[in-house]
This record gives C-alpha cells, sequence and structure tokens, in this order.
C-alpha cells in the first residue's frame, strides 16, 4: 500500500543529486581575482587573449587558481588579495604595452571559489542583487518621441532629395512636430509626389489635404514603423551604454530593457556614481575627413617625414597610420543608421551608411570634387581618435545613402556597421533613478537575511520533531530538502537574489510547512478514527493532497500576479516565492512520502506510527505511540 | 504532544452574527483612518531624495533636523535606520535642484556640525517612477482577486469565491488600516508582503472549504451549520499549527531581519493573526449567509477528486 515503484526513488535521487550539485557553488564563497576585458570597442577578446594573459602571469611567476574566458572577458582567480594585485600589475604591463593608449581594462574582481569541476558543470553561485552585495542602480527613460522626431526630420531631408531627383516641384517641404508638410502648386503634382512618396519610403503614411489654393501633402510615419524605430533606438542605446560600460571594467553589469522605453542599468560592486554617470552619459563622436594625399603626408605615413601642417596623424584597426585632414567634413550626428549589406552587382559585402538631409548635400558636394580620393571614418572615444574605415571615392554620391565596399568580409562589415552605430545614441536618455548601495550593507543585509532564514528553520524544525516525533522529522528534512531545491533553482536560473527574496524564501519555507501539517494532522485523524497505521499513512496522504493543490494553486495565483505587475523589490519577492510554492510541492509531499515509504511501507505488520499522541475523544484515553 | 483535544464541534456558526459585527466594525475603522490619514507612503511611491548617514557616535537626530530644515528644505523627515548610529534623512522633490546636489548639500551641512557623518547610501526615486508603481500595485491586485475567484469557482462553488475574495480584502484592508493608523511606512516590500498575505489568507479559507466539501459528503444527516462546525473543529489543529510555524519564521525576520525587514515581517504578522480569524469567522459564515448547501457541491454524486495518474498520490492496491 505505501510502497513507491524504484522509478520514483530514483527520481528523488536524482533530484537530491542535481540540486545539491548545483546549491554547491554557494557555499565556497568568493575569491579576489584579475578581469581583462576591452578597452575599445575595435579591440576584441578572445583566446589570444587568454593565452597572452597566461604568458603574462607565467613569466611573473604567479600560479592563478583558475585562467578562463567567459563571454568577452578573460578571468583570472587567485588564492590571496596579494597575488591579485601582483598580477594585476604583470597582466597590465604585458598586455598593455603603451600605457597612455590601453587596448585592454585590467580590473579587480571577485569571483566564486567554487572548483573548475563545478564551473565546468555550469554550476555557479546564486547572483547576489545589488542590495545584497552592493554597487549602483540606474533607471533610464528613452526619449522616444525625440528618437521619432529625429527620424522624421532625416526623412523630411531624404523626400527633398527624391522631389529634386524627379523633378517634382514643390513649394516648401516642413517638418510639424513628427509629420512631414509637403506644398504644392496643384493637385497634379502632389499625386505624382504622392505615389514617389508611397514607393520610396514604405515607413511613411502620405494623405493630401486641401490648404487655401494650395495642395498640402501631410506624411507621417506609419504606426509599425514607428514601433520599429522605437525598437531600434533602444537597442541601439544598449548596445553603446555597453559600450561605455566596458570601459568601467566592471565584472557582471546587467544591462536590460525594461517596459517599452527604460533601461536599467546595475553595476555591482561599483562604488563612485559620479564616475558611472560621467560615462554613461558621454558620447563617441564620429567623424568623416579627408585623407591628405599630398607626397609629405604619404612620407609621414610611412614614417620618413613629420605629419604636414593641417592634418593629423591616426592609426587604423591594423595599427598602420593613415595621415587625415584636421577640417571635418561630417560628424555622427548627420548619420542616421549603419547596417551591413552586399553590394547588388559585385555581391561584395558591404557597409550601408544613410545621412540625413544636411549630410547628405554636403556629402554630395564633397565627393563631387573628391572622387579617386581616399575619405577616412574616424571613431573618438576618451578623446582618442581611430580610422574605422577609409575608402576611396568612386564616384559622386548623392541622396545620402553611402556604400562602403571592398575588400571587406561580412564580419568585417558587420563589425564596422556596429561600431559606426555605437558611436552615438539612437535617443536623449534621462537618468530617472539613481540608487548607491554600500558593500557593507549589503554584507551585513546578507547576514540578516541568513539569519532570519536560520533561526525560522531551526524553531520550526525543532517543533516539528518534537510535536509529530518520526513524522516530524521526515517533515523537517522535506524542509531543508525544500530549501536545497530552491537554491539549486535559483542558482541554475541565475535569477538575482536581493533582500526581499531572502525574506521570500523564510516566508516560503514557513508555509511549506502547511503540506506536510496537513499530511500529519490528516494521518492523525485517521488513526483517532480506528484506520489500521498503513491505511492511514496511505488516507492521509491521499486526502491532503486535494487540498495542498487547491491552497497551492491559490498562493501561485498571488505570486504570478506580484511578478507579473511587480518591479523591483516585488519582482525580487515574487520569484523566489513562486519558485518555492513549486519545490515546496516536491519536496512537502513526493519527497516526504518517499522517506514515509521507506520507513514503513516495507513493513507488513505495522502495529504503530510514531507521529505523536493520537487522542481519542470516546474512551478518553491517550494513545501514545513512541 | 497534542494541544487540541476537543470532545465535541465547536458551535463557531452559533456566534458568527457577533463575530461579523466586530469583523464589519473592524473593517469600517481600517477604512475611516485610511481615508483620514492616509498612508505613509515611502519614496517609492512619492518620489524624492532618500540619504542614510552614519554616525560614529548615536546621533543627535534633533540638531540633525534643524541642521537640515535651516538649509531651507522643508518636510524632511529624520529617523533612525536600525542603529542609534545610522540615520535616514527623506526628502521631497526640491525644484531647481538634483537629487545628487540636494544631498550633497545636505551631507556637508551635515559634516560641518559633525565630522563624523558619513554616507552610507543615497536613493532618488521620480515621482512618475511612483506614480506606475502604485498603478502596478493595484493591478496587481485586481489580477489575483480575479485569478482567485475564477480558480474557486471552478474547484468549488461561486459562493466559496465570493466569500473567500471578502475574507481576503478584508485582512488587507485591516493591513493597511495598522499602517494608517499607526503611519508605519509603507514601502515596496510592504506592498509584496500586502499581496503575499493574500496568497496566504486564502490558503486558510480553501483548506477550510476543502473540508466543508468533503463533510457534506460523508455526513448526509447534518445541516450545513453543523457541516461547518465540523470542518471547522477538524482543522482547528490544523491551522493553529500551520499558522504558528509561519508566525515563527516571520517572527524570526522581524527579529534577525532589521530594519530594511521590519515593516514587511509586521505587515505578514497581522496578516497571519487576521488570516486565522477571517478564515473561520469570515470566510466560513459568509459562505453560510450565502446559502451553500450539499447541491452546490455535491452535484451528480460523489466526484472523484484523485486523479488516478496522479504520480505523488502513492501507489494504490
Amino acid at each position: 500500500m505505501n510502497r513507491y515503484p524504484v522509478w520514483k526513488y530514483a527520481i528523488i535521487l536524482v533530484a537530491l543529486v542535481v540540486s545539491g550539485l548545483y546549491a554547491l557553488p554557494n557555499l565556497f564563497g568568493e575569491a579576489p581575482a584579475v578581469q581583462v576585458s576591452t578597452a575599445k570597442s575595435s579591440v576584441k577578446v578572445d583566446a589570444a587573449t587568454l593565452a597572452k594573459v597566461e604568458q603574462a602571469l607565467k613569466s611573473a611567476g604567479l600560479t592563478p587558481d583558475a585562467v578562463a574566458l567567459d563571454g568577452a572577458s578573460v578571468k583570472a582567480r587567485f588564492a590571496d588579495t596579494d597575488t591579485q594585485l601582483k598580477a594585476k600589475d604583470a597582466v597590465q604591463k604585458a598586455i598593455n604595452p603603451d600605457s597612455a593608449d590601453p587596448s585592454y581594462i585590467v580590473a579587480l574582481n571577485l569571483l566564486s571559489r567554487s572548483p573548475a569541476w563545478l564551473t565546468s558543470l555550469r554550476a555557479s553561485p546564486m547572483y547576489l542583487g545589488l542590495d545584497l552585495r552592493g554597487g549602483v542602480h540606474f533607471m533610464l527613460q528613452v526619449d522616444m518621441q525625440a528618437a521619432l522626431t529625429k527620424r522624421a526630420e532625416s526623412l523630411s531631408g531624404d523626400i527633398r532629395t527624391i522631389l529634386r531627383e524627379k523633378n517634382v516641384r514643390h513649394s516648401g517641404i516642413a517638418r510639424n512636430g513628427q509629420a512631414i508638410e509637403i506644398r504644392f502648386r496643384g493637385a497634379a503634382t502632389a499625386q505624382a509626389a504622392q505615389r514617389i512618396i508611397q514607393d520610396q519610403f514604405t515607413d511613411l503614411d502620405a494623405v493630401s489635404a486641401a490648404d487655401g489654393q494650395d495642395v498640402k501633402l501631410v506624411a507621417t510615419i506609419k504606426q509599425v514603423s514607428g514601433k520599429t524605430i522605437q525598437d531600434q533606438a533602444l537597442k541601439q542605446n544598449i548596445t553603446t551604454l555597453h559600450n561605455r560600460i566596458n570601459e568601467l571594467g566592471v565584472a557582471e553589469p546587467v544591462i536590460q530593457q525594461q517596459g517599452l522605453d527604460r533601461i536599467v542599468v546595475q553595476l555591482p560592486g561599483v562604488q563612485d556614481t559620479a564616475k558611472a554617470k560621467d560615462i554613461l552619459g558621454r558620447t563617441a563622436t564620429l567623424e568623416v575627413r579627408l585623407v591628405d594625399e599630398g607626397s609629405e603626408a604619404r612620407a609621414a605615413e610611412t614614417g620618413t617625414g613629420p605629419v604636414p601642417f593641417g592634418s593629423e596623424r591616426y592609426l587604423d584597426r591594423e595599427g598602420i597610420p593613415v595621415i587625415v585632414k584636421k577640417q571635418v567634413i561630417l560628424t555622427g550626428e548627420n548619420l542616421t543608421d549603419a547596417q551591413p549589406g552586399f553590394d547588388g552587382q559585385t555581391q561584395e559585402p558591404t557597409v550601408n551608411l544613410s545621412l540625413d538631409a544636411k549630410g547628405a548635400r554636403i556629402f554630395r558636394d564633397v565627393t563631387r570634387e573628391n572622387i579617386n580620393k581616399r575619405m577616412a571614418i574616424l571613431l573618438f572615444e576618451k578623446g582618442k581618435g581611430e580610422v574605422v574605415t577609409a575608402p576611396v571615392i568612386r564616384a559622386e554620391i548623392g541622396g545620402g545613402r553611402v556604400q562602403i565596399s571592398g575588400r571587406m568580409t561580412t564580419v568585417e562589415a558587420a563589425d564596422t556597421a556596429l561600431l559606426l552605430r555605437a558611436g552615438s545614441l539612437a535617443a536623449p536618455m534621462e537618468i530617472i533613478e539613481e540608487r548607491t548601495i554600500g558593500p557593507s550593507l549589503g554584507a551585513e543585509n546578507i547576514a540578516k537575511g541568513f539569519l532570519s532564514v536560520t533561526w525560522g528553520f531551526v524553531a520550526v524544525a525543532i517543533f516539528m520533531c518534537g510535536y509529530y516525533m518520526l513524522f516530524g522529522v521526515i517533515s523537517s528534512l522535506a524542509l531543508a530538502f525544500n530549501l536545497l531545491l530552491l537554491v539549486a533553482v535559483l542558482s541554475m536560473l541565475q535569477a538575482t537574489l536581493t533582500l526581499p527574496g531572502m525574506a521570500a524564501m523564510a516566508l516560503v519555507l514557513g508555509m511549506a510547512i502547511d503540506a506536510n501539517v496537513l499530511i500529519n494532522e490528516r494521518v492523525r485523524e485517521e488513526l483517532r478514527n480506528g484506520a489500521s497505521p498503513q491505511a492511514a499513512i496511505h488516507a492521509g496522504y491521499d486526502r491532503a493532497w486535494a487540498t495542498i493543490i487547491d491552497s497551492n494553486v491559490t498562493t501561485l495565483i498571488a505570486g504570478l500576479a506580484l511578478l507579473a505587475f511587480g518591479s523591483g523589490p516585488v519582482r525580487g519577492f515574487a520569484v523566489v516565492h513562486c519558485l518555492g510554492i513549486l519545490t515546496s510541492m516536491f519536496s512537502g509531499v513526493f519527497f516526504s512520502r518517499g522517506l514515509v515509504n521507506l520507513w514503513y511501507g516495507r513493513q507488513k505488520k505495522l502495529k504503530t506510527v510514531s507521529i505523536g499522541t493520537v487522542w481519542r475523544p470516546d474512551s478518553g484515553t491517550e494513545v501514545t505511540t513512541p | 504532544m497534542e494541544f487540541f483535544k476537543i470532545r465535541r464541534d465547536i458551535p463557531f456558526m452559533r456566534n458568527a452574527l457577533v463575530f461579523n459585527v466586530i469583523s464589519f466594525v473592524t473593517f469600517l475603522a481600517a477604512v475611516f483612518f485610511l481615508f483620514s490619514r492616509g498612508l505613509h507612503l515611502s519614496v517609492e511611491f512619492t518620489g524624492g531624495t532618500l540619504m542614510e548617514v552614519s554616525y560614529s557616535q548615536p546621533a543627535d537626530l534633533n540638531k540633525i533636523r534643524s541642521t537640515v530644515d535651516g538649509l531651507g528644505i522643508s518636510d524632511v523627515q529624520v529617523q533612525n535606520f536600525g542603529t542609534a548610529q545610522d540615520v535616514l534623512i527623506r526628502m521631497p522633490v526640491q525644484k531647481g535642484t538634483t537629487s545628487s546636489q540636494q544631498s550633497e548639500k545636505v551631507l556637508t551641512a551635515l559634516k560641518a556640525a559633525d565630522a563624523s557623518a558619513t554616507m552610507r547610501r543615497t536613493e532618488f526615486v521620480g515621482p512618475q517612477v511612483g506614480d506606475e508603481l502604485a498603478a502596478d500595485g493595484l493591478k496587481a491586485l485586481a489580477f489575483v482577486v480575479v485569478g482567485i475567484m475564477i480558480y474557486l469557482a471552478i474547484r468549488f462553488e461561486w459562493k466559496f469565491a465570493v466569500a473567500a475574495i471578502i475574507a481576503n480584502l478584508h485582512d488587507v484592508i485591516i493591513i493597511l488600516g495598522f499602517f494608517a493608523f499607526f503611519q508605519w511606512e509603507f514601502s515596496l516590500p510592504v506592498l509584496a508582503a500586502v499581496l503575499a498575505v493574500l496568497g496566504y489568507s486564502v490558503n486558510e479559507s480553501v483548506v477550510i472549504f476543502d473540508r466543508i466539501r468533503e463533510n457534506f459528503r460523508r455526513y448526509r444527516k447534518m445541516n450545513t451549520e453543523q457541516i461547518i462546525d465540523n470542518a471547522i473543529t477538524s482543522t482547528i489543529s490544523r491551522t493553529i499549527i500551520t499558522h504558528g510555524s509561519t508566525q515563527l519564521m516571520v517572527l524570526s525576520m522581524l527579529i534577525f531581519g532589521g530594519a530594511t525587514l521590519h515593516y514587511f515581517a509586521l505587515a505578514l504578522t497581522i496578516g497571519i493573526l487576521f488570516g486565522i480569524y477571517s478564515s473561520v469567522f469570515v470566510a466560513a459564515s459568509i459562505s453560510m449567509w450565502l446559502g451553500i448547501q450539499r447541491e452546490d457541491l455535491v452535484k451528480g454524486g460523489p466526484k472523484k477528486d484523485l486523479d488516478p495518474n496522479d504520480p505523488n498520490a502513492g501507489a494504490a492496491v
């Protein structure tokens, strides 16, 4: 009656082992580490960087506990802070030969001390939130209206160019908010223009309206396109933020979209709010200049002469010097988009740039006058410039659509496009929420949360064991298993654990015991009504199950509501709350029954059950079980 | 050990009316305080600047208050935070200055008064975030109410669903009433606690409803009142032990959790206490007033509750 088939025990055993493994990294604590990440958007951290770091440590006579390539950074773990500091200096010296222009950021960091075999299983400790670890938190609001206005502005320039090309005469183009208004003298020209706009600009909806004697065309951005524009603006801003935050050398920055127009940036471990704000707000600038192709400049390029007056020397991505004129033709402000693509005729990878109206006009004039000369696109970050690409001008380029091609791989084209895009923000952002949490407060919070969970658990376990005897011990074991499962699941999901999350953990443990109380009380009741011990256990678990399901589902509904509508601390609470309810159903019913079955199920003639006092009202006597 | 040696069913429902009147009065009082005093909302909802300043000596709150007042910032709250050395200063949004300018100005003034003052944390929350939080909180509340009602109406009966929700909201309003009366700070964690109480308290009612349903099937001769009395009596030990265990956990949070979790744990404590009461005297009696009967729950013979394929039901013989 009370026997589990082998496969059920197998499930329990597997769950125990797996959750034990994944909860384990939390016990090891953190070790000092050195983190190497890229300082420039054009430098990548890869296996070669890993080898360089290893080599540098070896030659300095330092032995790290572990070195690994983790995403976009190399992390090396050390036994103590002393070695960590020495290692930082050694790596810094080896990897950044020019200290004035570092290609990599070498930063101090803390890493989990868990052994390599655990890390290779992707088992890592729970991800602690800012309130437990300390750091800064920003919420940025992206001005979507500005993004749309910017787009409308560039589109109005494009319309002007197209209409001129097609010889459609208009009497003025103006941008009114996000709508573009074009005036025409006659209805025929207006209709022609409307057709052109519908053909060439799929993003726009053009409607004609009478305006005194003239005909007015009002072009607005379609709702679908507007959404795409906003999406892209947000993505571009996130990319730009990523690039900027990399400069800070923060261990695990969280940069994520929240809602339709917000970005949350969390920098654990950073204490300097001013520095962080400065970097978030800084814009990398893009400049287009002509390459100086005079004989003096050529001499300077090969290093045999000085840089001529009115020119400057920059390095391109391969480190080859390029002499460019000081005069700036265009800046990133005039660039509206950059996308990788393919040339229709040669099938070569290309980078396609879109310029706004002003940019397009200047670009046409410059390209007309400088055919067969080279033009350099420079990216300035932290006040230092670098040549992204320096193509040869083949023909006059009008219309604001620029195609850069030639000797590029697809990857290079994509990288270049990203660099050009990442240089600037798509829409202005404003910091609407900012928090700084000190590391000491974080440590205090962990200690407090940990204490409340521990003491709460101990108190409940003592009571359960005293009141329900062996069944209480089993309930307490189930509760401990629940805690283990919860920690393991949180570690696996890498959901952020916050202080309200720890509170939820304590609350969930309190509520999880409900399932076992229900079962134990039910078993007692069955015994009281005269059922045989085996039948009482069976009926107790069976009957309590329906109640447990109902009460847990209703609690889960509340948890899901918090998850869906909550933000910040409420969500942190809800994640743990919901997960805890799910794990408690497994541990409180399935696991505890497994233990009971193991203990009592095999005994054919079971006379007594150790579940504390079963008091019978009719006889007035107490049946005390051992 | 056995705490509950009850010989006969306790006639809970005989006195239901009295308790319902008491409930109703408490409820009205809570609503009254909510409207007359209002909730003392934290800066998360109202927007503003929050500074935590730490001193090497126990801080003199009055001195700090007058220092900050002297800067021309009105409606400032100064209070101890956790220990005597740590002080929490809360300031409303000031036009013309940013949050960091404001907190720096205050810190400079505090440092001039006592050199040991060090900033431990500053928070700025824009009011637009606050509005949204309140709206999201209400949405969550609505979702919980509708979700639970639908679930209970399907699993049980609409009368139970209505009764459970009234009992539930009764608890929530009373917690809010406490926060309004004592002017305790209502922060986001407290909101989370209130919503957790919603789930927790309905949990309570469901256990009793479940037993009522079972009793209707088992005891064909009892009337509704006796059935409800029996259901409450036979689950009372479980109710009290479960609440006791949960309360032990919450108590440990209240003692060890520190200032950050203080009001969270307090809200839960009130929720747990009223949770017991409301599931017995509010949920059960309202379902009785709504006229719950055997026919509502035992349609077309006894329904099979247990799924034969349920892996957790144990081996059947």
